[in-house]
C-alpha cells in the first residue's frame, strides 16, 4: 500500500493502488504515440466498487473530458454522445425533452462508457435487460490506432465483447443510447412490506411493474429474518412539464471513523428503516430522483465507511437453486453480523444481455455492502463466493475486489473466448488478478 | 461546416445597458468565439446553447471544432458556424471577423479564449519562444480587438469578453512571460473599456485563477483549482451584471490583492 493517499480510488476505496491517471479531452487523443506506457485502462467516473476500474503500473485514461453530445433525434430518442458523458448529464438534457434512460443503475454518476463496459442493470432488468441492450452502436479505438464502428452488423464480435468487456477491448470514444419516452418526472410507486424470501417471491411474481427491487434486512435473524420492503414503480402517464433536477446540496464532508458503523448502529438502522413504514402497503406518486437515486442526494456517501473502505457483494443465483440458495447466503451474512444498510434483492429477467461477459442472468440477485474489517470480511467474502459458485451463480466484476481466479473462471467460462478480443495494451488490476493463475 | 443560417433580429438596447445600472442585461444571441475549443469557452457556450444562441466558432483543430459544434447544436444552438484558423497569423483577422459578422447577421458578443501557457524555462533562454507566447497571448488579441472595438463602437452595443489571467497582476519568476502578455492585455483592455463604455459596449476582462483544463492538466491539482463550469457560470453572471473585471473564482481577487501588496524588496526574494 502506498504511504500517501492514492490519486484515484474506486468507489469501495479498496484496494488502494498506486495509479497514474491521464485525462483525455478529445476522442482523437488516444493512442498518441510513444508518450504513453504500454498498458492502459479507460476509466470514467470511478463508480465501480473494486479493482475492475483500477490499474497499477500503467496509465488510466480518464474519459471525463469526453463529455460532448454529438446528436439527438427528437423524434426517436436516439442520443449519440461521447463516452465520458454521465447518466446525470443525459438526464439533465433529456428529461425536459421528455426522454429517460432506458436502463439505469442505482447511481446516475456513471459514464456512458462505464455503463457499457460493465453492462449495468437496474430496477427494470426483468423487462429491459441491461444497458448494452439499448446501445445499438459505438466507436472503439484500439491501441494500434485502428478505429471501428461496432454494432450487431458491423464488427459484431467486437460489439459483443465490448459490452460488459470491463474496458479491456479498447477505448469507447462515443456511443448511441436509445432513450425511452416519459410523460412526467413522476413515478407511481408502491412499497410493500414482506417477511421472508417466500413472501418476497410471491409479491415479485404477481408484480406487473416496470421497475422493481426490494430493500432487505440482512442483519436480523429469527422471526425478523429476511424481512424487507418491496418497491415497485411505473412511469406516470399523466403529461406534466419536466424540469431538470437541481444539484444535490448534501455531501459527506469527511471520512467517518471506523467504529461509527458497527453491529448495533446497523441493527438500529435496519430496524428503523423497516418500522418507518407503518402500513403493510404504501402507494404514491414520487419524483424519479428519490426512486432511482436515493443515495445520489448525498455526495461522497462512501466516506461513511471510513478510509479503509468497504466491499460490495453482488451475486445472481439461477432459479434452479434460487430460493434455497438466497436463503443460505442470507443466513451466512446474518450470522456474520457484517452486513450494512444497503442490501438489495431483485428478480432478474429472462431477456439475455448482449455482452459476452455480461453479469446478468435469470434468477435472483442480492447486493450489499460489507464494511472492511480484514480479519472478518475476507473469510466471509470467500465463503459467500464459494457458495455462489456451488449454487451455479456468479459474482459481478464491477463490484468485486476479492474473488479468486478460479472462481472467476468458473463464473465466466467464456473468458478465454473474450481474451481473444481484449486489446493487448488494455488491462486492469481485476483482470491481472483473476487471470494470473490461469 | 455550415448549419442552419440564423435570421438575426437586432437586440433592443435598454437604458440600463448604456449607463451600467444594476438591471440584469439580456443574454447575447449572436456570439463569436475565438479559441472555441478551450475548456472555459466550451463550458460557457454550453450555458448559452440551450437559450438558442447562434455561434461562430474559430479554432485550429478541425476535428475538435467539429465535436464542439455538434455538442452545441445538439444542446439547442440555433446555428453553429465553424472556421479553422491559426489566430497567431494576424494578417487574416479582418477578413475572418467580417465573415463571422456576415454569417451571424451581426455580433452581440465576442468571446476571446485562445491562449497558451507556454514554456517559461525555454522562454528564458530563447527569445523566439517568449516572442511566440506574446504573439499568441497578447498581440493576436490586440489585432482581434482592434477590429471588434471599431465594429462594436459603430453598432453602439456589444460585449467583448476576453480571458486574461491572474498571472497578469504581478510578474512572478515561475511564469512571467505568460504573465507579462496578460498584463499587457489587461492594460490594453482597460483602455478599450475607457473608450467604448460611452458607446454602450461592455468590455469584460476575465481573470481566472487555476482552472482544471487541458492547459493545466500537467500541474498537481490542489484545492484552489476551479472547474471550467464554475468559471463559465461566473462569466455569464458578469455579463448579465455588466461587470468590467472579473476574478474567478471570487477569492482570487483577495489572493491577488495580497500578492500585489507585498513590497518589491520582499517580493523579489520570494519563490512564487
Amino acid at each position: 500500500m502506498p504511504s500517501k493517499a492514492p490519486v484515484f480510488e474506486s468507489w469501495g476505496r479498496y484496494p488502494k493502488l498506486d495509479v497514474r491517471v491521464e485525462p483525455l479531452f478529445w476522442t482523437d487523443e488516444y493512442p498518441r504515440g510513444t508518450r504513453l506506457p504500454p498498458s492502459v485502462l479507460p476509466v470514467g467516473m470511478g463508480r465501480s466498487y473494486g479493482d475492475v476500474g483500477l490499474l497499477e503500473g500503467g496509465t488510466m485514461l480518464s474519459t471525463r473530458g469526453l463529455d460532448r453530445f454529438l446528436h439527438f433525434e427528437e423524434a426517436t430518442g436516439m442520443l449519440r454522445c461521447e463516452s465520458g458523458v454521465t447518466l446525470d448529464q443525459i438526464l439533465q438534457f433529456s428529461v425536459p425533452r421528455g426522454w429517460f434512460l432506458p436502463v439505469t443503475p442505482g447511481t446516475k454518476y456513471v459514464s456512458v462508457g462505464g455503463a457499457i463496459a460493465n453492462d449495468v442493470h437496474g430496477k427494470n432488468h426483468h423487462v429491459a435487460a441491461s444497458f448494452g441492450n439499448h446501445v445499438p452502436r459505438f466507436e472503439l479505438v484500439r491501441s494500434d490506432g485502428s478505429k471501428s464502428i461496432c454494432s450487431i452488423d458491423e464488427n459484431p464480435e467486437m460489439y459483443y465483447a465490448t459490452i460488459g468487456g470491463m474496458g479491456l477491448t479498447g477505448l469507447i470514444t462515443w456511443a448511441e443510447v436509445q432513450l425511452r419516452p416519459i410523460a412526467s418526472r413522476k413515478i407511481r410507486y408502491t412499497a410493500i412490506k414482506f417477511s421472508g424470501i417466500d413472501e418476497f417471491l410471491s409479491i415479485s411474481s404477481s408484480s406487473r411493474s416496470e421497475c422493481t427491487m426490494a430493500w432487505i434486512d440482512c442483519i436480523s435473524q429469527g422471526r425478523a429474518f429476511a424481512r424487507g420492503i418491496y418497491m415497485q414503480g411505473d412511469y406516470s402517464e399523466v403529461l406534466e412539464p419536466k424540469k431538470a433536477s437541481p444539484k444535490p446540496r448534501l455531501a459527506v464532508p469527511f471520512d467517518f471513523p471506523s467504529w461509527a458503523l458497527n453491529r448495533t448502529s446497523m441493527r438500529l438502522f435496519n430496524e428503523l428503516y423497516y418500522r418507518k413504514q407503518l402500513r403493510r402497503q404504501v402507494t404514491g406518486l414520487i419524483d424519479y430522483e428519490p426512486f432511482f437515486y436515493p443515495l445520489d442526494s448525498v455526495l461522497h456517501w462512501n466516506r461513511i465507511y471510513g478510509k479503509r473502505g468497504f466491499l460490495q457483494f453482488q451475486c445472481v443465483i439461477p432459479w434452479r437453486y434460487g430460493r434455497d440458495g438466497i436463503i443460505a447466503i442470507l443466513e451466512t451474512i446474518a450470522e456474520s453480523g457484517m452486513a450494512s444498510f444497503l442490501a438489495v434483492l431483485k428478480v432478474m429477467g429472462e431477456i439475455p444481455s448482449v455482452g459476452l461477459m455480461s453479469f446478468p442472468q435469470p434468477g435472483i440477485t442480492l447486493a450489499l455492502d460489507i464494511a472492511l474489517k480484514p480479519e472478518v470480511t475476507f473469510p466471509l467474502f470467500e465463503r459467500l463466493a464459494e457458495m455462489t459458485r456451488e449454487l451455479g451463480g456468479r459474482l459481478y466484476p464491477a463490484k468485486d475486489a476479492c474473488m479468486t481466479g478460479h472462481q472467476f473462471r468458473s463464473f465466466y467460462p467464456q473468458w478465454q473466448q473474450f481474451e481473444q478480443y481484449r486489446d493487448p495494451a488494455f488491462t486492469s488490476a481485476f483482470w491481472e488478478r483473476v487471470t494470473a493463475d490461469a | 461546416m455550415r448549419r442552419r443560417r440564423s435570421q438575426m433580429e437586432s437586440l433592443e438596447e435598454t437604458p440600463g445597458e448604456r449607463w451600467g445600472s444594476s438591471a440584469k442585461q439580456p443574454l447575447p444571441k449572436t456570439i463569436l468565439v475565438l479559441g472555441a475549443t478551450s475548456a472555459i469557452a466550451q463550458a460557457w457556450m454550453r450555458l448559452l446553447a440551450p437559450q438558442g444562441a447562434s455561434f461562430f466558432l474559430v479554432a485550429r483543430n478541425a476535428a475538435h471544432l467539429d465535436s464542439v459544434a455538434k455538442d452545441l447544436a445538439t444542446r439547442g444552438a440555433t446555428a453553429v458556424h465553424v472556421e479553422m484558423a491559426d489566430l497567431d497569423d494576424t494578417s487574416g483577422h479582418d477578413e475572418l471577423l467580417e465573415r463571422a459578422a456576415d454569417a451571424l447577421g451581426n455580433l452581440d458578443c465576442a468571446f476571446i479564449a485562445h491562449g497558451v501557457l507556454g514554456d517559461q524555462a525555454a522562454g528564458e533562454k530563447d527569445f523566439a519562444v517568449a516572442s511566440a507566447s506574446l504573439q499568441t497571448n497578447f498581440l493576436s488579441t490586440v489585432s482581434l480587438v482592434t477590429w471588434l472595438a471599431n465594429y462594436f463602437a459603430a453598432q453602439h452595443h456589444g460585449r467583448l469578453v476576453v480571458i486574461s489571467s491572474v498571472a497578469g497582476d504581478r510578474g512572478r519568476k515561475s511564469n512571467y512571460i505568460y504573465g507579462s502578455a496578460k498584463a499587457g492585455l489587461n492594460a490594453f483592455l482597460a483602455g478599450v473599456r475607457n473608450r467604448l463604455d460611452r458607446e454602450g459596449v461592455q468590455v469584460l476582462t476575465v481573470r481566472p485563477g487555476f482552472v482544471a483544463t487541458p492547459m493545466t492538466a500537467h500541474l498537481p491539482q490542489g484545492p484552489l483549482f476551479a472547474t471550467p463550469d464554475d468559471v463559465a457560470r461566473d462569466i455569464l453572471r458578469a455579463i448579465e451584471n455588466r461587470r468590467d473585471v472579473l476574478y474567478t473564482p471570487w477569492f482570487w481577487r483577495w489572493i491577488m490583492a495580497l500578492i500585489c501588496a507585498i513590497p518589491e524588496w520582499k517580493f523579489k526574494k520570494m519563490d512564487l
